[in-house]
């Protein structure tokens, strides 16, 4: 392979950036090197580059975040140390939402308009910024939900050479950002989350939020934090798979998936190198637990994967977050550097177990948190589902046998170690065990995450958000977030159980329960989540690709002039999505549409 | 292409397609074992010298127990497993895949049994609504991941925009891609290890793209031609027969095609010449010659010049228009 750069060179800053990922720069020795497994991971067919081509993300997402977009010749610079081909660097920054391959101002703000927000101001907000007009120093884009449902509207502001940030409860009447990129400070900063049960003493996953300072190593130990990880050890990693098996958890992410299925798989792998990932990026829309855990109680993450990573024979274990949780990024890192000091993390902490952590970001792309994809983008490749078989617990990150859950799963592990899997499996219900956090959003008095047993209904959820503000009468229910359904209030009786769900014909998905009220107007919300899939496809199957345009342009012609056919054909669409989509975006991306459709939510 | 080794010791695997047991090597394809019964299966990312990447999903088969049905070009056969080539899931999700790629790209140059497909599936793309508007140039490769705008539903959105002509080699008519990912194989791990070209952007608006959108000669490629070679549906075209289509006369009934052997190197590259006229039009190598796979370089793929030196006397009609292939830019 004979790479070849444009002659662009970085700047002084852009060079300084790549530097402070890839360190000085060098020249790298190339060994050829094909393997036969799997020819498209390492695509680029180098050793050397195959070792260092998982930089590419974070050298990209430095650039963007000290420059504010990514020049060509902060990109050739990039290309040259980490011998990547150009055109295939391209590809992978063209790929992500939060990167910007053309000249942008220091300030640019995402303003999310999806459900939530668009029923709570967004729309006014954003109308209110067009009619200001753009600046040098600044502009904004709308955005798919950014997790902050609890408290809309939201924006999440980019800013060169400073810290990210999230605004939320903004004022839609407002400005939320000066003309010259200044955020007024009285304007929708927070980081209290919204846990209206905070305190509770009956609260196992949540029971540190707000009680338990999450800058504070100590503050987590005094509470009790890293028995668990004592306790693991004695038990030794044979015992903790047999006691997440006997707990009966099953994946909190979306799909329910049994975790000792993929725990027992990888620990009893061959391969001595494995994997854990954490699944932090949280961004099925109206969804934000997880990012109420990592903020509020980031240390739990970090236990919880060590314990995990020891279980299944793990000694590295990364955890992908998406960009838009910059909060629950810094107490993260925070958390992980206050672990490693005090040898609770590294190469061979003080209880013997060798794991560490290396925290990813994702850089605006829903895909990713599907778990192929996922890999695909820490090693530096599009963020493209790949095709299963085989799975991760055979060969998935790096090709590597890999446990991948997302957060509130692992989090789970930390009550199964100190309580026993029986125990676990003892509260919920048998087939839906333990504590389930949902996300109450859009027309209840106090959105925000709650924490019940399983077998709590759906009416029992609302009522615990405090019913509908006075005059507001339940008109439907989005139920598991956009590649969730609707629901009408005749389910209000329906356990939230994966079981009962699946009677229904529904799904938990992430745990969305967003309630719209008799002043909805649903076809709006459709149109969103009908954008949403076609925005957020990574374009890699037919199916999905063109059967999302076709689902928003059948949608379009409904709102305006319904025709006989027109519901037939969707469920045509959706059929083929569902059959023969590679991952599960395809598989779900007209669930919610047909549902509220077949509910007639749209007359 | 590397296939997957086999470590299994198992002589072969028996699984039953369309009710008719079959017996394959173990480590076989169910496209593989489909053909070796004789059971059609269409396929358009697929190719034998590449490497699956399974993304036109157009070969999808029904596999008992399977939640979803499941690529045949790329799924692994196993014992006793029960397989539906022809059944209405499949039927319909082919169908709808004509019909996707049909509504957003022009098939009109795509391989014949396209066509054959449309008719076979019912397909019937112009159900969508009539073909938006062709985009302005470089447009479609300046569009940011996660935005679009604004969808009426009055036209079916399509990849429809100017070829990019910017050498006097080849044209990329991206109006007739359909994202099959053969380009960027060839050019890169599978066959050439150029990696001039990637899928770059999201969703509808994924392209293939050079770095930055350089034009091809500003950028790693280096004119061997084997995307050329794999494209299916003619989005890669020899500027000559790009050309001779604009000016009506590409005439492939009358063409001949001759195959030698190369005169540049001793490699012994086979050549295909496709002839028209009695000028050569087209190159390209047989997919089974075992020293091309099909692939060729700029020498063999486009050095065929001083064969047909085409002179300033006594012109014929075709002469012209090849001759419009010389110039770097368009008329």
């Amino acid at each position: 392979m004979d790479l070849r750069f444009t002659d662009a060179q970085p700047t002084a800053a852009e060079r300084e950036a790549v530097e402070s990922v890839l360190g000085p720069a060098g020249v790298e020795s190339h060994q050829r090197v094909r393997t036969a497994s799997n020819l498209r991971i390492f695509a680029t067919g180098m050793q050397s580059v195959a070792d260092r081509r998982h930089l590419l993300l974070p050298a990209l997402e430095t650039v963007q975040s000290e420059i504010g977009w990514v020049s060509e010749g902060a990109l050739m610079h990039i290309c040259r140390e980490l011998s990547v081909p150009p055109a295939e660097a391209w590809g992978v920054a063209t790929f992500y939402s939060l990167i910007s391959v053309d000249p942008s101002p220091p300030v640019v703000l995402h303003i999310c308009d999806d459900i939530v927000c668009r029923r709570a101001g967004a729309l006014e907000l954003m109308e209110g910024l067009e009619a200001n007009g753009r600046t040098p120093a600044t502009r904004w884009l709308p955005s798919p939900c950014l997790g902050q449902c609890d408290r809309a509207p939201a924006a999440y502001v980019q800013r060169a050479g400073e810290e990210d940030q999230v605004l939320s409860s903004i004022d839609p009447a407002s400005r939320p950002i000066g003309p010259d990129g200044s955020i007024p400070s009285t304007n929708g900063q927070t980081d209290t989350s919204a846990v209206p049960q905070a305190g509770e003493p009956h609260l196992r996953l949540l029971r540190r939020v707000g009680t338990v300072d999450p800058r504070s190593l100590d503050s987590y130990l005094d509470a009790g934090g890293y028995r668990a990880l004592e306790e693991a050890v004695q038990m030794g990693p044979a015992a903790l798979v047999a006691e997440v098996k006997a707990s009966g958890l099953r994946g909190r992410g979306g799909a329910a998936f049994p975790a000792w299925i993929k725990w027992e798989a990888v620990a009893n792998s061959p391969d001595p190198v494995r994997y854990l990932i954490c699944n932090a990026d949280e961004s099925e829309p109206g969804t934000f637990k997880d990012r109420v855990l990592m903020e509020d109680d980031p240390f739990s993450v970090i236990e919880a994967m060590t314990i995990s990573g020891y279980a299944v024979g793990a000694r590295q274990g990364y955890l992908y977050i998406r960009g838009e949780y910059p909060l629950a990024t810094r107490r993260l890192r925070s958390a992980i550097h206050q672990a490693r000091r005090a040898g609770l993390l590294g190469e061979s902490t003080r209880n013997g177990v060798s794991f560490d952590i290396d925290l990813r970001r994702g850089q605006g792309a829903y895909i990713c948190g599907e778990e192929t994809a996922l890999m695909n983008s820490i090693e530096g490749l599009r963020g493209e589902p790949r095709n299963k078989p085989p799975f991760p617990t055979v060969s998935g990150l790096f090709g590597k046998p890999t446990v991948i859950n997302n957060v509130e799963t692992l989090c789970n592990v930390l009550n199964i170690v100190t309580d026993g899997g029986s125990s676990f499996a003892a509260s919920g219900t048998p087939q839906s065990t333990g504590p389930k956090l949902f996300c109450l959003s859009g027309s209840v008095r106090r959105p925000g995450t709650y924490e019940v047993e399983f077998g709590a209904t759906l009416g029992d959820l609302i009522a615990l958000a405090g019913g509908l503000p006075e005059g507001r009468r339940l008109r439907a229910v989005l139920l598991g977030g956009a590649a969730g359904s609707f629901v009408l209030p005749d389910l209000l009786e329906m356990p939230l159980t994966f079981e009962a769900a699946s009677e229904a014909g529904v799904s938990l998905g992430s745990g969305v329960i967003m309630a719209f009220d008799q002043h909805t107007d649903f076809g709006d919300i459709l149109a969103r989540i009908a954008a949403f899939f076609r925005d957020e496809t990574c374009g890699q199957c037919v199916p999905c690709r063109v059967g999302t345009v076709r689902v928003e342009e059948a949608l379009a012609r409904i709102r305006r002039d319904p025709q006989p056919g027109d519901l037939e054909l969707i469920e045509e669409i959706d059929l083929a999505m569902r059959d023969a989509s590679i991952c599960g975006l395809g598989h779900t991306a007209a669930i919610a549409l047909r549902s509220a459709l077949e509910l007639g939510l749209l007359e | 292409m590397t296939r997957p080794e086999t470590t299994e010791t198992q002589q072969t695997v028996s699984l039953t397609i369309d009710g008719s047991p079959v017996e394959v090597r173990p480590g076989a394809t169910l496209l593989e074992a489909c053909r070796q019964m004789g059971t059609e299966v269409p396929t358009l990312c697929y190719l034998e010298t590449l490497t699956p990447v399974n993304v036109c999903r157009i070969c999808v088969v029904e596999v008992e127990r399977n939640r979803t049905l499941v690529p045949a070009c790329s799924r692994i056969a196993e014992e006793g497993m029960v397989v539906k080539t022809d059944s209405d899931r499949v039927r319909h999700s082919r169908k709808m895949i004509l019909e996707f790629l049909g509504s957003s790209v022009d098939l009109s140059a795509a391989e014949d049994e396209v066509g054959e497909w449309m008719e076979q599936y019912e397909a019937e793309p112009g159900r969508y609504g009539p073909q938006s508007e062709p985009t302005a140039a470089g447009e479609r490769d300046r569009r940011h991941p996660g935005h679009h705008g604004e969808v009426n539903g009055r036209t079916a959105e399509g990849v429809h925009q100017p070829t990019k002509v910017d050498n006097t080699l080849y044209v990329r008519d991206y109006s007739r891609c359909i994202l099959c990912y053969k380009c960027v194989e060839a050019c890169g791990i599978d066959a050439q290890g150029t990696y001039a070209i990637a899928v770059a952007g999201r969703g509808f608006d994924a392209r293939i793209s050079t770095e930055m959108d350089l034009p091809l000669g500003d950028g790693a490629c280096v004119f061997c031609g084997n995307c050329i070679g794999v494209c299916p549906t003619g989005a890669l075209m020899f500027r000559s027969e790009w050309e001779l289509r604009r000016a009506e006369m590409w005439d492939p009934d009358t063409q001949e095609v001759t195959r030698t052997v190369c005169s540049y190197c001793g490699v012994g590259c086979n050549l295909e010449l496709h002839t028209q006229d009695n000028r050569i039009v087209k190159v390209t190598s047989p997919q089974d010659h075992d020293v091309t796979s099909g692939h060729l370089c700029i020498k063999g793929r486009f050095g065929y010049d001083y064969v047909q030196n085409l002179g300033d006397v006594d012109r014929s009609s075709i002469d012209e228009v090849l001759a419009k292939a010389r110039r770097p830019a368009p008329e």
